[in-house]
């Protein structure tokens, strides 16, 4: 996964405070977590910052496809045994005799519901990781061995 | 709600939804159960030959390879429904045919001391309410049987352990890589060398009588503590172990026998493997390898892979695939003789197959009775519409015709 470090060797590094952001390293860090994109930076569309553009670009597009959370599903990776559905907290509290006791979802209140043999997302907003009270949840992360859950 | 019939889990809180009497999404299957209700890419046709023909036709062809035949051989099985299973019993009884499943090379070992009752077992419901130590024994569940760990073993909550897989269970893998389960059990893996089961077993044996074992004396006296302190476990025996002691297999029982709160369960691949074994145990009082001749008579020499090697003249596959799935230096005996195919797929037996009989995909296009691999009776049903016949009807047909 991508650093701030590596983000903030490839900005112009002036301190310009044109995007908003009181140095390039805070700028960076916005980046990182999506709060900021590369057209907010003036100086880096200028045509002698063009390669740091593009590498900047590269990076992130990890990132591109990822949930408000920060959530990224590899549906390619995801076999679909719904260790993540049995998991994840908020399954547990928001449907208790279904997804709690390994059954299927049985309601619309569960993040995650494995359709096509693959995961999918839901109800994004209910994860642990969004909001102002967000910790940091791993309960998705460390039950999927395949790798198909990721966090950016 | 439907029953899946992806493996021998038997899920039966799948949801379809179904468009133009085809399945358009499953909800809740892994991705082995979603390939496997979505139906197959390539249909099989009936033919007779290698050359199309109605089915009518390829069932009398069929019957005439049987009659013909001085010793026909009826296989595969683990992927039909209990109600065609019994009809392929009283087929082989009819034509003193040699019968086997795919258990030969599977888990019919095991699963024929668990029906003789040499090992405690139990129900996956029991696991899923009461367990709190559970082995994986050269099993990869979460690769082969993918909704094992979420559904019954290690991540639900059940009533005795409410707390789930946080703080009440304790999972342990016993493999010879990391695999995928390995993954997950995290600081409870213990790696063995190819054909190391027998070695651990004894010194798993030493450790919980209270002796020193020879074999990494730290780590089994410490596995040995937490199995003692086990309220109510589980042993999951995969094939990895059933393979590697399958010349010594009784010498589970005495470790069995020292693990009073342990249960044993096979773990199983096909949907409906066991279903064989047990009708076939009750039929005759042998899971597999028989040939009936007046009476049962069991014998290695009716496994398939011995019997196409010498004995056998003529062979029916239902609902598997031989080719793909034996040892290669037995492939070329089935070259020598006809084979009959009854499949819903092609598949690369039905490629070469003298015979092919197309039929329809059970749990989908048709229902029955199946067994789960803990021995609950799990009913498959019909989703969709099909003019299929299915295996049950295909084979009275075949008796018919003899």
């Amino acid at each position: 996964m991508v650093t701030v470090m590596e983000l903030y060797r490839l900005l112009p590094g002036t301190n310009c405070k044109k995007c908003g952001e009181s140095t390039c390293m805070a700028f960076a860090v916005a980046l990182l977590s999506r709060k900021k994109n590369i057209p907010e930076c003036i100086p880096i569309l200028l045509e002698n910052f063009k390669k740091q553009k593009e590498k900047l670009e590269l990076l992130l597009l990890p990132s591109a496809g990822a949930e408000e959370t920060g959530m990224i599903i590899h549906p390619e990776l995801c076999t679909g045994c719904g260790n993540c559905v049995v998991a994840c907290p908020v399954d547990v509290a928001n449907d208790p005799r279904g997804a709690a006791v390994g059954c299927a979802p049985t309601n619309d209140k569960v993040i995650f519901k494995v359709k096509d043999g693959k995961v999918v997302a839901l109800n994004i907003k209910e994860c642990r990781r969004f909001g102002k009270n967000r910790v940091l949840c791993y309960a998705c992360i460390d039950p999927c061995p395949a790798g198909a859950i990721e966090f950016v | 709600m439907v029953t899946c019939p992806g493996c021998a889990l038997l899920c039966d809180d799948i949801e379809v939804v179904v468009e133009n009497n085809r399945i358009k999404e499953t909800r809740n299957t892994c991705r082995r159960g979603a390939a496997r209700m979505k139906g197959c890419v390539n249909r099989l046709a009936p033919s007779v030959a290698q050359k199309p023909d109605d089915i009518e036709n390829a069932i009398k062809k069929a019957a005439a390879i049987l009659q013909n035949a001085k010793s026909p051989m009826l296989f595969g099985w683990s992927n039909s429904t209990c109600e065609a299973q019994l009809e392929g019993i009283q087929l082989a009884k009819k034509m003193s045919a040699i019968m086997d499943d795919t258990s030969s090379f599977c888990q019919g070992l095991l699963i024929e001391r668990i029906l003789q009752k040499k090992f405690r077992t139990c129900t996956l419901d029991d696991i899923r309410n009461k367990a709190d130590v559970l082995v994986y024994w050269g099993s990869d569940a979460q690769d082969s049987q993918p909704r094992h760990l979420s559904r019954f073993s290690y991540f639900p909550r059940g009533e005795l352990r409410q707390r789930g897989y946080e703080e009440d269970r304790i999972a342990i893998a016993i493999d010879v890589r990391e695999s995928n389960t390995a993954k997950i059990c995290k600081g409870h893996f213990y790696r063995i060398p190819p054909k190391g089961d027998r070695e651990f077993i004894l010194a798993l044996m030493d450790a919980l009588s209270g002796k020193v074992p020879a074999y990494e004396p730290k780590k089994m006296l410490e596995l040995a503590a937490i199995l003692k302190k086990a309220e109510f476990g589980a042993i999951f025996v995969g094939l990895g172990l059933t393979y590697s002691i399958k010349d010594d297999f009784d010498i589970l029982i005495p470790l069995a026998d020292k693990l009073p709160n342990f249960n044993i369960m096979p773990m199983v691949g096909h949907y409906n493997m066991r279903g064989f074994n047990e009708a076939l145990f009750k039929e005759t009082g042998f899971v597999n390898r028989v040939k009936f001749d007046g009476k049962a008579i069991h014998d290695s020499r009716y496994s398939i892979v011995e019997a196409l090697r010498k004995s056998i003249d003529a062979l029916l596959v239902v609902g598997s695939d031989p080719l793909s799935s034996l040892p290669r230096s037995v492939i070329p005996h089935l070259a020598n003789i006809p084979v009959i195919c009854i499949d819903p797929c092609v598949t690369l037996t039905s490629k070469i197959a003298a015979v092919t009989i197309p039929c329809a995909v059970s749990g989908v296009e048709t229902g029955g009775s199946t067994v789960r691999m803990d021995g609950k009776r799990v009913e498959l049903s019909k989703c969709i519409e099909s003019n299929y016949l299915n295996d049950k009807e295909i084979l009275a047909r075949l008796m018919e015709a003899l």
